[in-house]
Parts: C-alpha cells; sequence; structure tokens
C-alpha cells in the first residue's frame, strides 16, 4: 500500500545548518532521508555515508572493454580479415595498435562514466514528488532542504514533522506523491 | 629538524569579489539567459558571425563543386591552410580541456568561473577543426569510409597510419569533451528549470536537466564522475595533439621527422588555447559586467599559464634549429635555412615576433593586469600559432628533398574565405551558446563564496 504522502520536507538557509539537521535526524534512526543542496557538501556525505559508490567499478570495466575492443578490433582486421604485407612488416604490428587502443579505453570508459552516473541517479527521470512543494524550486537557488521519507520504518506524519521543527527549520512541509 | 617552527597557513585568497550570495551569483549569471533583452553587441557580434558562417557555406558549396584545387593546393604541396587550420583549432581546444580537467585534478578551484566557457570553445574548436579534414578529402560524404566497418568493398582502413589514428583521436577528443561538458551543465540546467518564467523554456530545461534535484546521492555519485571524467580526459588531451603530431613527424619530410614534435606541440596547443581563452573571456567579461566573477586574478593566471607555454615553445623553436644543425643532415638543415631566410620568411620571422618575443612582456604584472593589452597580446598569440603550424607544413612541402619537385604555395580567396569562415562559424556557435546556456558555473561559483563552508564546530 502506498503511503498518503511522499514524506515530509524542511527548509534551511545555510549548508551548516543542513548538515546538523541531517546528522540529526541520522542520529534519531532515520534511514530514508535525502538532503537537497544547491552545490556539493562534503560533509553530507559523512553524514549519509556516501563516500563510497560504484561509479569507478563501472568506469573500470568500461575501460577494460574500449581497450580489448580496441586491440582485438586492429587485430582481427591487420592480421585475419585484411592483411596486407607491407615491406615484410609483421602482420602484428603492435606498436601502432597502442594509440587506438588507448583512444578507446577512454571513449568507453567516459561514456561508461556518464552512463554509469545517470544509472545511479536514476536519470533521465521526468517526475519526482520532491517538486511538488513549491519552495523546492530553490534547492537550485540558494535554500538547502531536508527531506524524511514515509518509507522510513520510524516515519510518522506528525512526530516526524515535529522532530523537524525542533531542527529550526525555516518551514517543514509535506511532500504530496 | 629539531626546531621547526609552526608556521600559520596564510588567509586564503578568496577568487571573487566580496558581496556576493548564493542568490545573486545565481540571478546574475541565470540573468543573461533568461532575461527578454538581448544586448545590441550580442546581436552585432552574431550578425557578422552570420555573414561570415555564409560565406563559409560559399567556399564550401564552391569546394564541392569544382574541388580541392579551388584551394592553392598544387604538387608538391597538398596540405597547406587546410591542415594549419586544423591544428590551429584543434589546439585552441586544448586549452579548455586543461582549464576543466587538468586544473580540476590539481585542485584550482580558481578555475571554476572560467572552466565552462573554456569547455564550450574546445567543443566548437573541435567542429572548427574536424571541418578541414573531412572538407580536405576531396569526396567528404565518403568520409564514413575512414572508419573500420564491415562493406562490401572488402576494405579496411590501415592501423599503421597515423591519419587513421588521428581519426580515432579527434573523434573521441569531441565526444569525451562533449559528454564531459554536458555532466557538467547538468545541475545548472536544473537551475534553469526552477528559474524559467515561459512554460516552454522549463520543459526544455526540465528535459535537459534530466531530472536533476541536487540531492545529496546525486551530487555523491556527480562528483565521482566529475573526476573520473577529468582523469580520462587529462591524457587524452596531451594524446590528441601528440597524435596530431604523428601526422608529420611520423613522415620522412624533412623539417617534420622529429621526436620532440609532441611536447613541443603539446605547449603550442595550450598556449594557443590560452591566448582564445583570454580573447573570449575579456570581451564577454566586459560586455556583460561580469567583473566581479572573472576577476582581474583569472587573468593574471591564464596569463601566466600562457607564458609559460608560449616559453616552452619558443625553446622548441631552439631545438629545432639545432637539432638540425647537431643532427648535420644535409636535407634537415636545408629545411632550416629555408624557413630562415626562403621564400616563407617573412611568415616565420613574424611567427618568431608572436611567439619568442612578445610573450616575455607577459613577465610584467603591469601588463597582466591590463585587460586590453591582454586582449591584444592574445591576438599576437594567436597570429603567431597559426603562422607557426603554416611555417612547418608549407614551407617543408613547397621545397623537400628534391629541388626539380619545389613549387611556392599560394593561397587562393577560397582558402582565406574558408578559414575565415570557420571563425564565422565558431563565433556563431558560441553565441548561440552564451545565450542559451549558463556560460559560468553556477554551481561551482557558489561553492566558491566563503558561506558555502560549513564550519568545523558542525562535525565536532
Amino acid at each position: 500500500m502506498k503511503p498518503p504522502v511522499y514524506g515530509v520536507m524542511a527548509e534551511f538557509e545555510s549548508p551548516g545548518a543542513l548538515v546538523r539537521a541531517t546528522e540529526a535526524a541520522v542520529a534519531k534512526g532515520y534511514k530514508k532521508l535525502d538532503a537537497y543542496s544547491p552545490f556539493p557538501i562534503e560533509e553530507l556525505n559523512d553524514a549519509l555515508h556516501l563516500h563510497r559508490n560504484k561509479l569507478p567499478l563501472i568506469v573500470l570495466c568500461g575501460g577494460l572493454c574500449g581497450g580489448a575492443l580496441g586491440y582485438l578490433l586492429q587485430y582481427f582486421i591487420t592480421v585475419i580479415y585484411y592483411p596486407i604485407n607491407v615491406a615484410g612488416r609483421p602482420l602484428h604490428s603492435w606498436p601502432s595498435y597502442i594509440i587506438i587502443t588507448f583512444e578507446l579505453t577512454i571513449l568507453l570508459a567516459s561514456i561508461s562514466a556518464v552512463g554509469g552516473l545517470f544509472a545511479l541517479c536514476g536519470f533521465p527521470m521526468p517526475y519526482h514528488p520532491v517538486f511538488n512543494v513549491p519552495r523546492f524550486a530553490l534547492a537550485s537557488h540558494d535554500r538547502f532542504f531536508l527531506c524524511i521519507e514515509a518509507t522510513d520504518p520510524l516515519f510518522d506524519r506528525a512526530k516526524t514533522s515535529e522532530f523537524l521543527e525542533t531542527l529550526e527549520p525555516k518551514e517543514v512541509s509535506e511532500v504530496e506523491h | 629538524m629539531a626546531d621547526q617552527e609552526v608556521v600559520e597557513r596564510p588567509a586564503e585568497e578568496q577568487i571573487i569579489a566580496p558581496g556576493y550570495s548564493f542568490a545573486s551569483v545565481t540571478d546574475q549569471i541565470a540573468a543573461v539567459v533568461l532575461t527578454k533583452h538581448t544586448p545590441v553587441f550580442w546581436f552585432a557580434t552574431f550578425a557578422a558571425a552570420m555573414g561570415l558562417l555564409l560565406l563559409f557555406l560559399l567556399a564550401v558549396g564552391q569546394l564541392f563543386f569544382l574541388g580541392t584545387g579551388v584551394w592553392g593546393l598544387r604538387n608538391p604541396t597538398f596540405w597547406a591552410w587546410d591542415i594549419t587550420n586544423f591544428v590551429w583549432w584543434i589546439g585552441i581546444g586544448h586549452a579548455g580541456t586543461l582549464i576543466s580537467a587538468i586544473l580540476l585534478l590539481l585542485n584550482q578551484r580558481w578555475r571554476n568561473s572560467i572552466n565552462r566557457f573554456a569547455e564550450a570553445m574546445t567543443l566548437f574548436a573541435v567542429a572548427c577543426a574536424g571541418m578541414f579534414p573531412i572538407l580536405h578529402l576531396g569526396r567528404p560524404w565518403l568520409m564514413y569510409w575512414l572508419f573500420p566497418y564491415p562493406n562490401t568493398m572488402g576494405i579496411e582502413p590501415n592501423f599503421r597510419s597515423p591519419l587513421v589514428w588521428d581519426v580515432f583521436a579527434v573523434s573521441t577528443y569531441a565526444t569525451v569533451s562533449a559528454l564531459f561538458w554536458f555532466v557538467g551543465l547538468i545541475p545548472d540546467l536544473g537551475t534553469l528549470r526552477d528559474r524559467a518564467g515561459h512554460r516552454l523554456l522549463k520543459i526544455a530545461y526540465g528535459a535537459l536537466s534530466l531530472g536533476w534535484r541536487g540531492s545529496a546521492r546525486h551530487w555523491a555519485s556527480y562528483e565521482t564522475a566529475s573526476l573520473l571524467l577529468a582523469g580520462l580526459a587529462t591524457p587524452l588531451v596531451l594524446s590528441v595533439h601528440t597524435v596530431v603530431s604523428f601526422d608529420f613527424t611520423i613522415g620522412i619530410v624533412p623539417g617534420w621527422h622529429s621526436t620532440f614534435f609532441p611536447p613541443y606541440f603539446v605547449a603550442g596547443a595550450i598556449y594557443s588555447g590560452f591566448a582564445m581563452v583570454l580573447a573570449l573571456a575579456i570581451p564577454l567579461r566586459q560586455g556583460y559586467g561580469l567583473q566581479g566573477l572573472i576577476t582581474d586574478k583569472h587573468l593574471d593566471n591564464a596569463a601566466k599559464i600562457m607564458m609559460a607555454t608560449g616559453l616552452i615553445v619558443g625553446y622548441s623553436y631552439i631545438m629545432e634549429a639545432f637539432a638540425a644543425w647537431y643532427g648535420g643532415n644535409a636535407y634537415e638543415m636545408a629545411a632550416i635555412q629555408h624557413r630562415m631566410f626562403g621564400p616563407y620568411k617573412y611568415q616565420y620571422w613574424v611567427l618568431m615576433t608572436c611567439n619568442v618575443v612578445a610573450p616575455n612582456a607577459l613577465w610584467f604584472k603591469k601588463i597582466r593586469r591590463s585587460p586590453i593589452v591582454l586582449f591584444v597580446w592574445s591576438i599576437i598569440v594567436l597570429i603567431g600559432m597559426w603562422l607557426e603550424r603554416f611555417v612547418i607544413i608549407v614551407s617543408s612541402l613547397a621545397q623537400d628533398n628534391l629541388p626539380g619537385a619545389w613549387r611556392l604555395f599560394h593561397a587562393t580567396r577560397w582558402d582565406l574565405f574558408t578559414f575565415v569562415g570557420t571563425i564565422g562559424l565558431f563565433t556563431f556557435l558560441f553565441f548561440l551558446f552564451i545565450r542559451m546556456l549558463p556560460m559560468i558555473s553556477i554551481f561551482e561559483v557558489r561553492a566558491l563564496l566563503p558561506q558555502s563552508k560549513v564550519k568545523e564546530e558542525v562535525n565536532g
């Protein structure tokens, strides 16, 4: 069953206030929460334990695939599919493969970095409930938001709102679906 | 080291002018895009660029209709303005990647307010550069033959050729630059989405921002992705101009066949690229009143990098002449002599003045802090770097090993129209960009403000 609201959101005026509030909410035991800010705040990663993500692994795999693809493509074409004997030079002339192998490593690693970023963030995402809060438009401007989601086991519409009020926010509002 | 003193860290110098807040930064940068009043100078420049773009289309039409002979290409000089322009444009692009990737890895935070438009510059410069080898193919509509693909002709590219390496290097560079630029834009597109007044604009920026909401989870992945892309773009940018220089060094033409071309070309690329950054930044900050965000400090730093790379380039010219003499190869010595005292001596000495003498003026702080002088200097550097490529390419080809085959190159008006036309194309694209997208990275400038720091006691 879908909970009646998406969550409860509090608005703050400074990055410090947001970090303090996030730390307090985590300390209180909330797990399903997210903080929104107009620029990256390193301390939020500490508060929400976001230091590790899968992106480096994705990029490594992409790069390895690109390198293998580049080398094998050239090997296949120059040795098997379309061998040309130029003044008796070996068909498998690996030094001249280096550049294209390198370029394709970078190309596929970069594409997987961007693809991985989109996958980890769930992009493209045409709809998200947080935008139903009118003041949330300021999250990309100069305000800082903390949202505790209804899927959290500790979530209770009234109690969570009350808790957020104790953190001295500018405003607390409910997030409709 | 027993009596080691504890030296107090000097207070960090603020990069952008004091008095900005998160809101005022956002308003000032977004206003350039979201205003209804386009400034007159924008229209004037855009109209001029449009005119040059039409000239480019005319020149390309003529080229398609009659063939590459409309340029001054005659045996033995089949590379001339076209390849000069290619190397010049792609070199200009390198400064954008240096600013966005290398300076990010080196934690040079001043880059935050110039990286966006420098990356756009990279992208459009690579687009202009890409025109030339393709137009030079003779049958440009068959350019896809450059890539390996299964075909009924049963033939494939020769992977031992540096020209094929170049295809891969430049197309990878264009793709990665575009990706890096777009990823950098996403948070700012979100800002524009939230601030746009018109519904159509909201939808357009909303679609482009992909649903960015600035969540801590987004930022965490985003920062990792930026660092990884910067780490990938750094070796890439160094490799691209290296591969461009291989187009020359792998050949045995006198004046080309040399192992120090790669570093020399990379330094030259960054030198001309920073000149273009300055040539764009100085008028733009004046026109849009952005002196508080692109400060004199930025110009000063860019001028310093320009001077440092200029000195490397000057050293390379001297080494080039020295290596020819010390190597004792008659053809190499003749090639240098032709450059210095032969039919292209004027171009050679002008380039030496622009690239060896002129950058030394930047030792003086007074010159580095004067926007007008710096603007003039950046134009001098751009001219010098164009002439450098011209002299390397044309003087070596027009007078190579066999005197009986010598013939001087004379540019035609179609050479000129094509080159000037790409300047129009570049300006056209660049002015569209500054009108439709934020030319300064809003979120990165917010992070430069002193109030973005979370105070120590929070964690304690």
